[in-house]
């Protein structure tokens, strides 16, 4: 998620380099990364949409007008894009504020609480989806207060996406804004800018493209939102990746569904295009200070009110829901007590082969071996772009973060029909689960370590080379302190991520080893309060995973280089 | 030491850590289908397929094969997924494909023809066309609206029995039903409509359940789970709907679940308001081990299993003199008359039936 800041933190500038050892480094550490993309990826994809358009070994482009005329596929374009632009609105205008009072105010239990915000990031839709119909719903707190009932609206959706995106915004907008030296603005008003002035002119145009480049991404995560609009959404709103779910699962309109996926990818890519271009703009350099200076204690009535209003907004629309799931896990058929929690060890529900406990020990497993896969991928991915970047290189960034908006659906079916033969038989191996975790944590990992590989400052190394110490005791000396935080956040986010994938999970995921995400789904996919409650235990369970995992980043996340998490 | 070097050695020492990873996950779970062993034979099915541990133990015992088994999604997934990756099966028979989706499966060349040893033990309703030997009958179960007895009971209002009755003004805004297009009690709905009321009439009976007030929503899970006013998941979610589509055996699921149990079941059926789905399993093309799918399809239809899957999957056996456990005796409900239609009618008519019922309900 630390999207904003990659080129913020620029070395300086690394002279007398031979181009010509550089570039070959360079192709040695791109070929692992562009190989996994290229077999794991980018093949899958092709094979699918392959398959729906070509009939016959010839391609059938007609299809593309044919389903872009049809008005119910131009209606979920439609509504697609509007709901993606009204959400990334109201998910700037609710986590502004946000960002602010953590870039600049000190406060008791400020760690926990961007853990806090952190959680929905990683959680699965579905759990999400199921506490936030509880909160707003019918019989919901809004429905008991005042009667008001948003669950078969637009606004449900809307909401739930500021809650999935609340920390886009706060982390990498709020950790420039704590890095801009507060002088600067003081300075202007010092020199008799009015207050809002030396905001426009001074903090502004040094956050605007952090700005830019979180309205960026929350626009691609609710563009490309899948378990939201499913849950929340019913049967009358749709967007494009759900059509394509539904046109792939349920109707096996392949050819629409490829349609679909092109003209995702193509929206996608132009997202993440414009994205490229917004972190360019950002190389300007930035007076930028430690975060751990520029916060202090609220001073007066406006500032305790804006901390206030932000306090009440994580209370009402992050707390809240979560709040309501562990009520309903614990909320017995006795009582209050944990006879769901014991529920979950036995195999009396029959929803699976084994004790439904079993998932937590899967998707630790799974998620383990996932984030080994994504930090060696995305790790070497980040060493490669740390070089000097030429448009080429540019090129490859962008490519890395193309996971993050093609369709999970689409990766999972993929998987399923192109990595079926020799030499690539994987279909029958559990290894396919952490190899799909794995793209979705690449991103993560690249955006971590880049700021950071990039930071470190060669003159340092030059020092110890200077002062005697060999290549291996300066790269143990310099660069692995450094690094070495960078790897186990990216490592913590890796992990959490991972634990939550479902889209591309749920197809591919085995039934005898189930992970939490594919568990939950289950059970609530049958009938009974055991199954409900056991789901309900089971989501509470995977929270505080995140939730523990997500506080032991907030304990790392002390060195200013270390970028967003 | 450059950038370069240290992300190296970085790689290379998260490698080898990778490479311990992996030996421990592949310690405790190998890989491999079933074309490994002939003695390994996998069923493919739905999330909602169950058989006891005992039985089927029973069955690798006499049999000398291994079963693995495969769970995927809901019915209508498990058959799609099935069809793309018929060229090399995730496993060796399929279960699962029913009477509304049997004709996709059939077209797309799925299965392999084998009759089960006990094909003549099937109930003669539950057969197909002679000849058709590709697919076998393995359970049946009826779609139907089920209500919740208290909210009746309280309203002093009879509970609705027929298609014709959900239309009156006493039930408006009380029925949630299911997406035709993206759930199979949805779908069956829909066809018990048609068969009802004719292929012209179906449209017409839709306007009328719109104007009173049906809500639709995309899945069985939801609708039964959320919105449901009789069910425990719905009682908890504060469901508004005392009218629901769900299955003939959703009440004794209701009883089974309960603790403690209660003496009647909290809901009931419209029993003039059903739907016949019939599931089918069959041995899939390009089975690997085609010998063990055989045996598989014969213990499916065999006695054993069809007098154990009622109280693991809910659903009717097909096979005569199978025994229906005392559970459905005493909550369930026997549905006469149900609703049916030749598969060879649904797979002419599905998908504009589906289109045109989308934009009648939905839009």
């Amino acid at each position: 998620m630390d999207l904003a800041r990659t080129e913020v933190a620029k070395a300086p500038a690394r002279k007398g380099r031979r181009p010509s050892r550089g570039s070959a480094a360079r192709l040695g550490l791109t070929a692992l990364p562009v190989a996994f993309f290229a077999v794991f990826f980018a093949y899958p994809v092709v094979a699918i949409v392959t398959r729906g358009l070509k009939v016959d070994g010839a391609w059938q482009f007609g299809r593309i007008t044919d389903v872009l005329g049809q008005s119910d596929i131009q209606h979920v374009l439609w509504f697609t894009t509007w709901q993606a632009l009204a959400s990334t609105a109201l998910t700037l205008l609710f986590a502004l504020p946000g960002a602010y009072v953590f870039a600049r105010f000190d406060f008791r239990g400020k760690q926990v609480l961007r853990a806090v915000v952190t959680v929905p990031f990683v959680l699965p839709t579905v759990v999400v989806g199921t506490a936030f119909l509880a909160l707003i719903g019918r019989g919901g707190l809004l429905d008991e207060l005042w009667g008001v009932r948003l669950d078969t609206t637009v606004w449900a959706i809307l909401l739930a996406h500021v809650f999935f995106n609340y920390a886009v915004v706060v982390r990498t907008v709020g950790g420039l804004w704590a890095q801009l030296d507060p002088r600067q603005e003081e300075a202007a008003r010092m020199l008799g800018a009015s207050r809002t002035r030396a905001w426009r002119t001074v903090t502004l145009p040094a956050l605007a493209p952090a700005v830019a480049a979180a309205a960026l991404m929350v626009f691609l995560f609710t563009f490309t939102s899948f378990g939201v609009v499913q849950i929340l959404g019913g049967p009358t709103y749709a967007t494009l990746e759900v059509e394509i779910y539904r046109q792939t699962a349920n109707l096996l309109d392949l050819p629409t569904a490829a349609v679909l996926t092109l003209v995702q990818f193509a929206a996608v890519g132009g997202v993440l295009a414009v994205h490229a271009w917004t972190v360019r703009r950002r190389e300007s350099t930035l007076r930028l200070v430690d975060a751990a200076t520029t916060a202090r204690r609220p001073r007066g009535a406006g500032q305790w009110g804006l901390l206030g209003f932000v306090l009440l907004t994580v209370a009402v629309l992050i707390v809240l829901p979560l709040g309501v799931l562990v009520q309903r896990s614990l909320d017995g058929p006795e009582g209050y007590g944990f006879a769901y929690y014991r529920q979950l060890t036995s195999t009396d529900g029959g929803a699976f082969l084994v004790p439904p406990v079993d998932a937590i020990g899967n998707s630790l497993q799974y998620a383990a071996v996932a984030t080994v896969i994504a930090l060696v991928v995305g790790g070497l991915a980040a060493a490669a772009l740390t070089r000097r970047a030429g448009r080429l290189v540019r090129g490859f960034d962008a490519l890395l973060m193309l996971p993050l908006g093609v369709s999970a659906v689409t990766v999972g079916f993929g998987f399923l029909i192109a990595l079926d033969e020799p030499p690539l038989d994987l279909r029958a191996s559990w290894f396919l689960v952490p190899l799909a975790q794995a793209l979705v944590g690449v991103p993560f990992v690249v955006r971590t370590m880049l700021p950071v590989l990039r930071a470190v400052d060669e003159r340092l190394r030059e020092a110890a080379a200077v002062l005697g110490a060999s290549p291996l005791r300066a790269w143990r000396e310099v660069d692995l302190p450094l690094v070495r935080r960078a790897l186990l956040i990216a490592a913590g986010f890796a992990f959490a991520v991972s634990l939550g994938e479902f889209g591309a999970t749920v197809f591919i995921a085995r039934p005898d080893n189930p992970t939490l995400p594919v568990a939950v789904a289950t059970l609530f996919g049958r009938p009974g309060d055991l199954n409900y409650g056991q789901a309900m235990a089971l989501s509470t369970i995977l929270m505080l995973v995140c939730a523990v995992s997500l506080l032991l980043l907030e304990r790392l996340r002390t060195d200013r280089t270390t970028g967003e998490f | 030491m450059s950038t370069t070097k240290k992300a190296t050695l970085t790689a290379v020492a998260v490698g080898l850590g990778l490479v311990a990873l992996s030996a421990c996950g592949s310690g405790s779970d190998s890989g491999g289908g079933s074309g490994k062993g002939s003695k390994d034979v996998t069923l493919v099915s739905h999330s909602s397929f169950n058989v006891s541990k005992d039985v089927l133990k029973e069955f690798e015992k006499s049999s000398g094969y291994k079963v693995r088994i495969l769970k995927d999604g809901d019915a209508g997934q498990a058959v799609n997924k099935a069809i793309l990756t018929k060229g090399n099966p995730q496993g060796d028979v399929f279960f699962g494909v029913d009477n509304t989706l049997l004709s996709r499966a059939l077209d797309n060349g799925l299965f392999q023809p084998y009759e089960a040893k006990d094909a003549d033990q099937v109930l003669p309703e539950y057969r197909l066309a002679k000849g058709e030997r590709r697919v076998t009958p393995v359970d049946s179960g009826d779609i139907c609206v089920n209500y919740d007895k208290k909210y009746f009971a309280d309203k002093k209002l009879a509970p609705p029995q027929t298609f014709a009755d959900l239309v009156k003004p006493a039930y408006k805004d009380l029925l949630v039903t299911e997406n035709a297009s993206t759930s199979s009690p949805g779908l069956g709905f829909v066809l018990g409509t048609a068969a009802k009321y004719g292929d012209d009439g179906w449209q017409g009976y839709w306007k009328k359940l719109k104007d009173n007030g049906v809500k639709v929503v995309d899945g069985w899970d939801q609708a039964y789970n959320q919105e449901f006013s009789g069910s425990a998941g719905g009682r908890k979610a504060k469901g508004d709907r005392p009218l629901v589509v769900s299955y003939a055996s959703s009440p004794p699921v209701e009883v089974l679940y309960a603790k403690p149990r209660p003496k009647a079941a909290p809901t009931g059926v419209a029993t003039g308001t059903c739907f016949r789905q019939v599931e089918y399993a069959g041995l899939l093309s390009n089975a690997k081990n085609a010998k063990g799918g055989k045996a598989l399809l014969d213990f499916l239809s065999g006695k054993r299993f069809q007098d154990d899957m009622p109280l693991q999957m809910f659903v009717n056996p097909v096979r005569k003199g199978a025994q229906v456990p005392e559970l459905f005796r005493k909550y369930g409900v026997e549905v006469d008359e149900p609703g049916t239609m030749d598969p060879k009618k649904i797979a002419d008519n599905r998908e504009p039936w589906v289109k045109s019922w989308t934009s009648l309900v939905l839009k």
